[in-house]
């Protein structure tokens, strides 16, 4: 393969896959246009109900498919969208509104309360998250119950009617027919974009989206502001199509059908999720005798699912990535491209720790520790296992908080216990294990790593507005040049749980310089390599040291320590057991005696 | 109404307790949180009332028959959705595969015993007031529980197995201790623990299929409040949710007493996520 031709090949394969990826929803928009045409109310009917259950399932699949947050009761934001919208229009609880704006009213609704749940999913372990889902579809159904005078109790009250041009018939149907391609479009939108990356990233490997500087909690808000939103419209029209609500048409069973939809159809997909969606709301109308057992065969298909095809049906269509990839395969990374990836950065000069202790229990990980990375260096820490080398990268890269000591950036303190701040410092690092999104591809897991740069808010890219086409446009020329300095822009489209364990660490360096660090903590990244390929790695890091980053390389190979580094600290327990050049340290008694050996 | 209050809360509370200790010897054995608890709360009641009031069944029989339901059923939702996923439980493919059974149990209810409220019948014809066995019944299966547990796991030998595994399942199966049959058993124990809140509790909440989701998320209630895995603090829990709720049905209304529960829990999840009597924290790099 020669220089020219290969970052151009996977561009066209790219814009090939974008036409190839389009027909499906072009044929399905298709359909849904020229349906109509049979004039058939029933078949009309049961269209509409899947219109309605995708705009709602549109946005759970954020929610679930691509930040994998198991919302079990998303149905709660049907029933909220359809009562608000109904008692809205009918002027139970105040004048009566017009049945349009009630819509929206129930949007924003639902917008309210898809963050209030989903609270605590920005800090908790997912049971609780699933757990507060049901809890509060539980508890709006007995709501809906009790409160007679606005909802009807039990008996219900009736859907909103809206007026022209979307009256009832088929004026409503291309009403429900546009909100269900918007909303495809819009989250269609958002998950190619910076936002639906770090929505992945934080399913997977939220440890390594935090260091790409991704504000989890910010992100995680504006998804279940705008899932929320989409499950209140969807109540809304669901609420008219019924024309009559009653808190039994909103089951619990009806989450379970979304869910299932989504899981069917894969995660990470939006085709996926829209044609399962599709599927489960006609199968029930050809399976009369069945009814009853719905609810049985979904759930029987969730545990099918969830024991058999995790990664449901675009798994098992995903034939690309089942073509063999090339056998012997070389890492031959390019350093002369760093000058154009790293570019022209905030100079900084050093990261100073002074004093730092930190306690675990009764263990001293880190017992005093001084330590100065400056720009331009390459830094080794070397020591015999649990002497408190990853321990100490942690610190810096804000994953422990330190019982006492100084941690400064240029004499500016840098706060402790912000692990997503860190990218903001252009601190990037890597882990001991590669931490990367197996099924995304190598391509996708490197422009994660771009996160901090774009400038698009995340309206503007569920809008797809020109700052978000800037935004990819420059993240994806980023990406393709830092995979190209590593030497593996041949393998940009493959799924990254193919690659071989080496190259996964050659990904994560890729990743950790589309921050264009000013500092790099590298964490063992030569474990597992070949001898040529440690070399090409030494070789690679002194580059971009050179290029004025400050390294600091925890490694195990003493051979590629004392090769590339400028300066050495050797820990032992926890504390300091020499520091300097690498001659000095080779000469050091004590070093030689605990670590290095005769 | 204060006597009502007490009574109805104290005896909704223990079932509430007794859901909440069902979740966490699941979740001892295993790291694993089980919708299959209110599962088995509400067959419970619904088997109860199957074996003794529509087969006719002597009461103890039908007592002991559905207990040992609710021990096959701990089996089979230990082989059938937690063992597979086990292996990869940072996926948390134990919600949704424990819910798929707990639902298709669930649906297998609706359809063969209805999804009307049913009666429960009564077992130990005194009363008025305390003494009528819908109130204290659930009460003293809960004392019986959690004195009967806390023997357990300090007594006998089996129990401090169950706490070592519990504890660290690595160091407990390097030490030799059959990690699987421990988890096995501790599901058969879950399962017998939860169909026992159901069946005492059955004359208060009926039989009845919807009582699972309304079980599930109250009896976690507690689980959240003291803690994950304390047993005690379940009950703490369990018997102030049940006070709660039954003072502000009777002072403000459903309505209020519905949200006021879930604004209380979330704002317990985020303020303080270990339980208002715990610790916890995960090592994550």
């Amino acid at each position: 393969m020669t220089d020219t031709a290969a970052p151009a090949q996977p561009a066209r394969a790219l814009s090939l896959a974008r036409i190839e990826g389009a027909l499906p929803w072009i044929a399905l928009g298709l359909v849904g246009l020229l349906l109509p045409l049979l004039d058939d109310s029933y078949i009309g009917v049961i269209a509409q109900r899947a219109y309605i259950y995708w705009i709602l399932s549109a946005g759970l699949n954020l929610v679930v498919g691509y930040a994998g947050q198991i919302a079990i009761g998303w149905v709660s934001m049907l029933t909220l969208g359809a009562y608000t919208t109904a008692a809205l229009t009918a002027g139970t609880a105040t004048p009566a509104w017009h049945p349009y704006l009630a819509l929206v009213a129930g949007g924003a609704v639902g917008a309210l309360a898809g963050v209030i749940v989903g609270l605590p999913a920005l800090r908790l372990r997912t049971f609780y998250f699933a757990m507060t889902t049901l809890g509060f579809a539980t508890i709006v159904t007995q709501v809906a119950l009790a409160w007679k005078d606005v909802t009807g109790g039990g008996v219900g009250t009736p859907g909103p009617v809206f007026p022209w041009p979307f009256d009832p018939g088929w004026g409503f149907y291309y009403f429900c027919f546009i909100l269900a391609a918007l909303a495809t479009w819009m989250t269609a939108n958002l998950a190619s974009s910076r936002f639906g990356r770090a929505l992945v990233a934080i399913r997977d490997s939220e440890v390594a989206a935090e260091a790409s500087g991704v504000a989890k909690s910010r992100l995680l808000v504006a998804v279940f502001l705008f899932a929320g939103a989409l499950g209140g419209v969807a109540g809304g029209l669901f609420a008219s199509l019924q024309s009559y609500i009653t808190p039994d048409a909103f089951t619990f069973e009806m989450s379970v059908l979304f869910f299932i939809a989504i899981l069917i159809g894969g995660r990470g997909s939006i085709l996926g999720p829209a044609l399962g969606t599709i599927v489960l709301t006609v199968l029930p109308e050809f399976a009369a005798p069945l009814v009853q057992w719905s609810t049985f065969l979904y759930a029987a298909m969730l545990l099918a699912i969830v024991l058999l095809v995790p990664g449901g049906i675009a798994d098992l269509l995903d034939y690309k990535n089942r073509r063999p990839l090339e056998q012997h395969r070389e890492i031959v990374p390019r350093p002369e491209l760093l000058g154009r990836v790293l570019g022209a950065r905030v100079a900084s000069s050093a990261i100073t720790l002074e004093n730092i202790a930190l306690h675990f229990g009764g263990v001293r990980a880190i017992d005093g520790l001084d330590l100065e990375i400056k720009s331009g260096e390459v830094h080794g820490l070397i020591g015999p296992n649990g002497s408190g080398k990853t321990t100490t990268l942690n610190v810096i890269s804000g994953y422990y908080r330190p019982n006492t000591g100084l941690l400064e950036l240029d004499g500016a303190d840098l706060p402790f216990d912000q692990p997503q701040a860190r990218a903001g410092y252009r601190i990037a690092r890597t882990f001991q294990t590669p931490r990367l999104v197996g099924s995304a591809s190598v391509l996708e897991n490197v422009k994660i790593g771009g996160t901090v740069d774009g400038e698009g808010s995340f309206t503007e890219s569920i809008l797809a507005l020109p700052r978000h086409h800037r935004d990819e446009k420059q993240i994806k020329q980023a990406a393709m040049q830092a995979l190209a300095a590593v030497g593996l822009e041949s393998l940009a489209n493959v799924r990254a749980d193919r690659l071989q364990h080496s190259e996964l660490r050659f990904v994560e360096i890729a990743r950790a310089l589309m921050l264009r660090p000013a500092f790099l903590l590298l964490d063992e990244p030569a474990a597992g390599l070949s001898a040529e390929e440690i070399r090409r790695l030494g070789a690679l890091i002194v580059a971009i040291s050179r290029e004025g980053t400050g390294v600091l390389l925890v490694e195990h190979h003493a051979d590629l320590i004392f090769d590339i580094c400028d300066r050495v600290t050797v820990l032992n327990l926890g504390k300091v057991l020499a520091a300097g050049t690498p001659a000095e340290i080779r000469a050091h008694r004590e070093v030689v005696s605990a670590y290095l050996g005769a | 109404m204060l006597e009502s209050i007490l009574s109805y809360g104290l005896a909704v509370g223990a079932v509430y307790a007794l859901i909440g200790i069902t979740y966490n010897v699941m979740f001892s054995a295993s790291r694993v949180f089980s919708f299959t608890a209110g599962m088995l709360g509400m067959l419970g009641g619904v088997l109860g009332a199957l074996f003794i009031a529509k087969m006719g069944m002597p009461a103890i029989v039908g007592f002991v028959l559905v207990l040992a339901c609710g021990a096959v059923l701990g089996l089979v939702t230990e082989v059938l959705t937690v063992r597979p996923v086990l292996k990869s439980i940072e996926q948390h493919l134990y919600v949704l595969s424990t819910l798929a059974f707990a639902l298709m149990v669930q649906q297998l209810t609706a359809v063969e015993w209805g999804t009307e409220a049913q009666p429960f019948p009564r077992l130990i014809p005194i009363g008025p007031g305390w003494l009528d066995q819908q109130f204290w019944l659930p009460m003293l299966a809960c004392a019986v529980t959690i004195v009967g547990l806390e023997l357990l796991y300090r007594k006998t030998l089996i129990g401090r197995a169950f706490l070592a595994c519990a504890e660290d399942s690595y160091a407990a199966r390097a030490l030799g201790l059959p990690e699987t049959q421990l988890r096995m058993a501790s599901f058969a124990l879950a399962g017998v623990i939860g169909t026992l809140a159901g069946f005492t509790g059955a004359e208060m909440l009926l039989a009845f299929f919807g009582n699972q989701s309304i079980l599930n998320f109250y009896g976690f209630v507690p689980v959240a409040l003291g803690g994950m895995g304390s047993n005690r603090g379940a009950v703490v829990g369990g018997l102030a949710l049940g006070l709660f709720q039954q003072a502000a049905n009777f002072l403000v209304g459903g309505i209020f007493a519905a949200v006021a529960v879930f604004v209380v829990f979330i704002i317990v999840l985020l303020l303080r996520p270990e339980g208002l009597a715990g610790a916890s924290a995960a090592r994550r790099v």
